[in-house]
């Protein structure tokens, strides 16, 4: 057999044997290998719990797939609250038809992600329904947040550098042009930033806020911090690291870098004497290396600037920026 | 020849009679909020959008008539993204999509060959939509149709054209200093087509493009045009436009389409302004004709007004409060392009 067929899912022999040849042998853990019913996992911190889902297409893409990309973005989101991401669940929701060899690529990624992103893969289940050969995913992630540790929207202080950990657009840029058919150098980010967040966490950094960059881009994750705050967040223009593929690609089809979505970068916000010492660790970690400070957190002195999230351009204007309304670009992760 | 920082201190620091400038091009609109250019300007210099988002413009009979189609069997109608939210009389392509009406959404009219291909037992409609720029690509996409022989394509057409409606603009007495001229639209059709009513009516155009430093040159230019009276057509944006335009796109229009009456959403009709196609294409057409009633969802929506420059969007009773991008009453809430939707990111 090379293709999902409705018995893969039926719970019955066809089920163990693709589990047994696909999932419990990439994954393989202590834990997974009991292959109990749910997973016992040991624990003594506060802990941090998260869910997503996965429906991107292409499954696969220019630099990533839709197995790569779950592990990426429960990881992120587990790191984005000062926690040690340690665990992961997922749940396959297969398309009858969909190829065998697909399917092991896509877990083959899987598991090396997760290895390089240092979790284990404890419980799972499959599921098929009809269709034509598409694949969605959804996973839940566990980590540890030690004592002292507090990160979240509402901590960023009047004064704290706004930093980004990299390029914008990428991943939106790399999945738009695999569906246009437009070939080009542009591959998507998606990348776990555990190393990034370790170190500045062990550095002691004082860290007030971090998100992942996801879907709605840079402008909805930092209007958002900055609603969540009630303060005055200024961008730099000429400060966004943008490459320079994305930025004629958005060009070309009147798309703003600003929106579109990243699955491996994130923004920063930092106690201001720390930012340059936070550029650095950023910059000297995997995938950090075209960081940059962007701007800053302000006091609104004014009432209509509270919770404003503005650009000044690099002409020398100022630009208000919003959360994205609208669709953007449907199922991009 | 002055530098950009000399231009930008003159508009900065101007201080003779105020002027009114208009850009009638919806990615106009988008580049002077996306490169803050308002904040630039001297309080005598005043930047205000006409009707240069075909979005925006597009009468609420043609989408009520999209979402006809789309909800017929083995019909889909393919569209760009901003066409989505706009109200039609009852609901937008987006709450009917979300009822299960077919829409697939694209980035060029192109994709609808490949669908069209993939799937022969269903009819795609495409929303062509737009102005002189986009309407070439539609030639090229009934011509792609046909030498594949591909059957199952057609169009709604609700395609506008710029000279009409500018000159529609000034004979209803709008009190515009200068035009910028639609850069992509005189690419196409030359930037002598402005030519008539710059004289007709005794006011200058610059044709400007879409960067930053383009728009401010170009501007710089019409505010001494304007200042010192000079009439005529500028071309501020020659790397891409000509005085007479790209040759090919136009004969391809005049190839498939011709001209008649359209209505401008919350404007009315404009005489000349719409381009249809020609009988001889007539089995492209998706049921086009006669599209011309303009349902206005809020009886106080000001969008006409608006978009003949003659009100300020915030003098608008709506704006801001019934109406948000959220919650868009007018056809100028709703697009990225719109001036409304622009001023209402911008607000102070």
């Amino acid at each position: 057999m090379d293709r999902i067929m409705m018995e893969h899912g039926s719970g019955g022999r066809a089920t163990s044997e693709l589990i047994g040849e696909i999932f419990a042998w990439e994954f393989s853990n202590e834990i997974l290998n009991a292959m109990e019913d749910c997973a016992v996992v040991l624990g003594n911190k506060k802990i941090a719990v998260t869910t997503d889902s996965f429906v991107v297409e292409p499954l696969e893409f220019p630099g990533g797939d839709i197995g790569r990309l779950s592990i990426c973005g429960t990881v992120n989101d587990l790191l984005m609250r000062g926690a040690a991401p340690k665990y992961i669940t997922c749940g396959f929701i297969l398309q009858e038809g969909t190829e065998i060899a697909l399917l092991k690529r896509i877990v083959h990624s899987m598991a090396n992600t997760a290895r390089e992103a240092g979790v284990s893969v404890v419980a799972g289940d499959t599921k098929v329904v009809e269709g034509s050969g598409g694949m969605f995913i959804n996973t839940a992630g566990v980590g540890f947040v030690d004592d002292g540790v507090d990160i979240s929207a509402a901590s960023s202080r009047a004064g704290d550098a706004v930093l980004v950990s990299g390029s914008l657009g990428d991943h939106h840029a790399a999945i738009l042009s695999s569906r246009m058919e437009i070939s080009n150098s542009i591959i998507s980010d998606n990348a776990p930033l555990c190393e990034m967040t370790e170190r500045l966490l062990k550095e002691n950094i004082a860290v007030h806020a971090m998100r992942d960059v996801t879907r709605g881009g840079l402008a909805t994750v930092l209007k958002e911090l900055a609603a969540g705050s009630g303060l005055l967040f200024e961008i730099e223009e000429e400060h966004l690291p943008i490459h320079p593929q994305v930025r004629d690609f958005c060009g070309l089809l009147g798309l703003d870098p600003l929106y579109m979505g990243n699955e491996g970068k994130m923004a920063v916000i930092v106690d201001e004497k720390d930012a340059g010492r936070a550029l650095e660790l950023i910059r000297s970690s995997k995938y950090g290396e075209d960081a940059a400070i962007i701007g800053r957190v302000k006091c609104a002195e004014e009432q209509k600037d509270s919770g404003r999230l503005v650009l000044k351009t690099a002409l020398g204007g100022r630009r208000v920026l919003d959360v994205l309304e609208g669709e953007g670009l449907p199922r991009i992760c | 020849m002055k530098t950009i920082e000399e231009m930008k201190r003159y508009l900065r620091e101007y201080d003779g009679k105020c002027i009114t400038l208009m850009e009638v091009c919806g990615s106009h609109t988008a580049a002077i909020a996306k490169f803050g250019i308002k904040g630039l300007l001297s309080d005598r210099i005043r930047l205000v959008s006409g009707p240069g988002c075909p979005v925006c413009v597009t009468p609420s009979s043609y989408i009520d008539r999209l979402i006809e189609l789309a909800k017929k069997k083995d019909t889909c109608v393919v569209t760009f993204g901003d066409l989505l939210r706009v109200p039609g009389s009852r609901e937008s392509l987006s709450v009917a999509k979300g009822s299960g009406a077919a829409v697939k959404m694209v980035y060029s009219p192109m994709d609808t060959i490949k669908l069209a291909r993939d799937n022969p037992s269903v009819t795609y409609v495409f929303a062509a939509v737009g102005f002189e720029t986009t309407a070439p690509v539609y030639t090229l996409l009934m011509e792609q149709a046909e030498k594949q022989e591909i059957r199952n394509i057609r169009l709604l057409t609700s395609i506008k054209t710029m000279p009409p409606v500018i000159d529609w603009l000034l004979r209803g007495g709008a009190a515009i200093d200068g035009f910028l001229a639609p850069g992509h639209v005189c690419a196409v059709t030359g930037s002598d087509i402005f030519l008539p009513p710059a004289r007709t009516y005794g006011i200058p155009f610059c044709v400007a493009g879409f960067e930053a430093k383009e728009l401010l040159i170009a501007i710089y230019g019409l505010v001494r045009m304007a200042e010192s009276g000079k009439v005529g057509v500028k071309n501020c944006y020659p790397a891409v436009v000509t005085a007479d335009g790209n040759r090919t796109a136009k004969e391809k229009l005049s190839q498939y389409f011709e001209k008649q009456d359209a209505v401008w959403r919350g404007m009315g009709k404009v005489e000349g302004s719409a381009l249809v196609l020609k009988k001889k294409y007539a089995y492209f057409d998706a049921g086009s004709a006669g599209l011309m009633a303009d349902h206005k969802l809020n009886p106080r929506c000001c969008c006409d007004a608006v978009l003949a420059g003659k009100m300020d969007c915030a003098a608008c009773p709506l704006f801001g409060g019934e109406c948000t991008p959220k919650t868009p009453q007018g056809a100028c809430m709703v697009s990225y392009e719109g001036s409304c939707y622009q001023r209402y990111l911008n607000r102070d």
